[in-house]
């Protein structure tokens, strides 16, 4: 926790230092003709000319870039409904908004140009023009202590219930409400709720007391509101409400997710795990892997609605299992999600000219595992975005409507199952929010032309894929991943033990024979 | 005991005199001028208003014996048209400043539904919006003039008090939680304005002398206007007409 504690202390200074800062900056070297040009060179792509969030890249981004005409900003350390102060703006820009596609810019441009661009930006409205009204921070006080323990949490749960978070977070938090598939943000345009178990994407950061200021100001412009007047009207406590802060953070991990390259499957101890509930799984070690759009064939998609897989893997001597587990708001097809759908095809551009207009429709949701049809010598693979028509690559698909099936991808557009629909089992459960499908096969099976055949003690190359048909996706709007690897852990032989102590015997007595044989009277 | 309960009883009527005399005085200007008055009808057929689901919120559902329905278009007998928001649009003269009266508007959240579902204010008056309804509601605001807002209101009994700074028409209220809640302000800087009721009609007094734009905003139907003429302390009439598409 000491990590997380300095950041609200960084931020603080950070806080009183730069109204400062900028105020002074502004009042002596306020340049928005500087700023102007900032702002056409690394903003107006996404922002547009005007501000009005309309730049050339915005159709393609869910949610869009903010629309500075009005002035209404989600980060903010005001009430709902009022101005952000500069030094909320500057966080903005200095931090990025995770999560979304807006980066930091604290690295990428000078205090200067960071300055300059903020009050060009400000000219786009003429709420700011108005110098009468004055943004005032709330007053913020500081976390109570004790907020991971397991009574800090009860309470915190309990508020979370009665105050309504799980009307669109969900009863786990992962953004699965009831209310869930019909936000929208002030635009009309498809919004989520945060999946409060990702804390390392939510728009205005992940610690206890960035929720906690989310949680009185409200993001304005989202359907989230400001619960100020809880404590206003003394319908909560100023502690209850952290205590609702500090149970959403639990919900995430302490650190957010490390990539790692090699997924390590151990040998079972016993029998296989096939079903996504075995009490296995929990002793066996996780994996993340980031998944993004699919934007590099048509028809692309720029908003995907799984950010990642967890994977886990684990053999025994003739067979293999591999549990994949990721967040997903709804279990597609859900037709309380089709005006969803409808909303989020008609706020992306498709980028494919030839093609209809997508039309909703009532999409499963879809996960694809993917390896190469042969372990590779040498670090040659097929290429990750589902192999070509020459060089075909194995994939186990599976969807909600129908299990799993084995076959050859030959490009994004062709799949051919297998017959009979290959070897691979699955069994798959939909859980508040979040799928958990194992799937199994046989390490060799008898069509050795196109089923990979699995050896332990290689690097076995595997990629992921996943559709949430509920956000519209299907074909090649999807989420992807790119090459990573499996490899089947062999149980150490007993050679491994056994020579180094014959080893270190051999050489004892062979010392032993020098020293002896040097140390012999020596015989006239 | 005895005096502090004649101070309250004398207090109370005093209040009760300056309220009154006060409340006369408004209703004196107000009606000192013409008045134009009018009925909103529609042609063709009105589309049906959606079945509410209230599955998921209980203590809603419990309120009501049939299912009940959004107001997208409340019509009336012989094609009356209600929550058409009326208003003079033009012809007040800039110059010509009105004082907000300090009572409030009131909004209630009841039943997962807002009450009313169209209403006025002006500019500077206070709106009171309350929860009846013992879950949670947010309020959000989206203006364009005014500064939007979003607040929660998760128990029975809270209150929120919010004023307006410009003239809006309208400004949108609604409810995330429950994504049929929707609710349309009209802010105005002048006390002409007025809503139709269930037979279609509406009534606003105390014009002075002038040629004015009225205007009849309807969330489905759109806009019409028309232009009245008052000399004196005359009525006029308007009347629209919408075509239900």
């Amino acid at each position: 926790m000491s990590g997380t504690r300095g950041i609200p202390m960084a931020l603080l200074c950070a806080a009183l230092a730069l109204p400062r800062t900028a105020h002074s900056l502004l009042r002596t070297t306020q340049d928005t003709t500087a700023g102007k040009q900032v702002y056409g060179k690394w903003c107006a792509g996404c922002h547009g000319d005007n501000g009005a969030g309309d730049g050339e890249a915005a159709r393609y981004m869910l949610p869009h870039p903010r629309d500075f005409t009005g002035a209404v900003y989600q980060i903010r350390s005001t009430a709902s409904g009022e101005l952000p102060t500069d030094a909320d703006l500057l966080r903005a820009i200095d931090q990025g908004l995770p999560g979304t596609a807006m980066p930091g810019w604290k690295t990428r441009l000078s205090d200067r140009d960071r300055h300059n661009v903020l009050a060009y930006l400000k000219t786009f409205s003429t709420f700011f023009a108005d110098t009468t009204i004055k943004p005032k921070p709330l007053q913020f006080g500081r976390a109570p202590g004790g907020g991971s323990g397991a009574d800090a949490l009860r309470v915190g749960r309990q508020f979370y219930d009665s105050i309504g978070c799980r009307k669109c977070h969900g009863d786990q938090g992962r953004g699965d409400g009831p209310s869930a598939p019909t936000l929208k943000d002030d635009a009309g345009r498809p919004i989520f709720a945060a999946d409060l178990t990702q804390n390392w994407r939510f728009n205005g950061g992940g610690t206890v007391e960035d929720i906690y200021h989310r949680l009185r100001t409200g993001l304005d412009g989202t359907p989230m509101p400001s619960f100020s007047d809880l404590l206003d009207q003394k319908f909560l406590t100023d502690e209850q409400l952290w205590r609702v802060a500090q149970y959403v953070r639990s919900l995430s991990p302490g650190e957010p997710p490390a990539v790692r390259d090699v997924i390590h499957a151990p040998q079972a101890t016993g029998p296989l795990p096939r079903s996504p509930g075995d009490s296995a799984w929990s002793r066996i070690d996780s994996y993340w892997f980031p998944l993004v759009g699919q934007v590099v064939k048509k028809t692309r998609w720029f908003d995907p609605a799984v950010s990642g897989v967890r994977v886990q893997a684990v053999h025994t001597r003739d067979s293999l299992a591999l549990r994949v587990v990721w967040d997903d708001r709804s279990q597609s097809p859900d037709s309380a999600w089709l005006a969803h759908i409808g909303r989020v095809l008609a706020a992306l551009a498709s980028d494919d000219s030839a093609a209809a207009p997508a039309q909703p429709g009532l999409w499963p949701d879809q996960l694809a595992v993917q390896f190469p049809l042969t372990i590779p010598q040498g670090m040659e693979r097929p290429y990750f975005l589902m192999g070509n028509a020459t060089a075909p690559v194995y994939q186990w698909r599976w969807s909600s409507q129908g299990g799993a099936v084995a076959g050859l991808a030959r490009g994004l557009e062709r799949f051919d199952p297998l017959a009979g629909g290959g070897t691979v089992g699955a069994q798959a459960v939909y859980d508040h929010g979040e799928w958990r499908v194992a799937l199994a096969r046989a390490l060799a099976t008898a069509d050795t032309a196109n089923e990979l055949q699995v050896r332990s003690g290689r690097a076995i190359p595997v990629a992921f894929f996943a559709w949430d048909g509920s956000n519209g996706e299907h074909g090649t709007r999807m989420a992807i991943s790119t090459w990573y690897f499996l490899a089947l852990d062999e149980p150490t032989p007993a050679r491994v033990f056994i020579s180094p102590v014959i080893a270190m015997a051999l050489t004892l007595a062979l010392g032993m024979l020098v020293v002896w044989r040097a140390q012999r009277p020596k015989e006239a | 005991m005895n005096r502090r309960l004649l101070s309250v009883i004398g207090g109370a009527v005093l209040l009760a005199v300056v309220g009154a005399s006060a409340a006369r005085q408004t209703a004196q200007a107000v009606q000192a001028g013409g008045t134009v008055t009018g009925k909103v009808k529609f042609t063709g057929t009105a589309p049906r208003n959606p079945a509410i689901d209230m599955s998921e919120e209980a203590a809603c559902k419990a309120k009501y014996k049939t299912t009940p329905t959004e107001e997208n278009v409340v019509a009336g007998p012989a094609n009356a048209l209600a929550n058409v928001f009326v208003y003079v649009s033009a012809g007040v003269p800039a110059t010509q400043k009105f004082t907000a009266p300090t009572t409030p508007v009131i909004l209630d959240q009841d039943g997962c539904r807002y009450h009313p579902h169209v209403f006025g204010v002006m500019v500077g008056q206070p709106l009171e919006i309350k929860n009846s309804d013992p879950l949670l509601h947010n309020i959000k605001a989206l203006a364009k003039k005014n500064r939007g807002f979003n607040v929660s209101q998760p128990n029975a009994g809270m209150t929120k008090n919010v004023t307006f700074t410009a003239p809006e028409v309208m400004v949108n209220l609604e409810c995330n939680v429950h994504g049929w809640m929707h609710a349309y302000l009209g802010v105005r800087p002048d006390p002409f304005y007025a809503v139709t009721g269930p037979d279609g009609s509406f009534s606003i007094k105390g014009l002075p002398p002038g040629t004015y734009t009225i205007e009849a905003w309807h969330e489905k139907f759109g806009t019409q206007t028309a232009t009245v003429t008052i000399a004196g302390t005359e009525s006029k009439t308007a009347n629209f007409t919408f075509a239900a598409h």
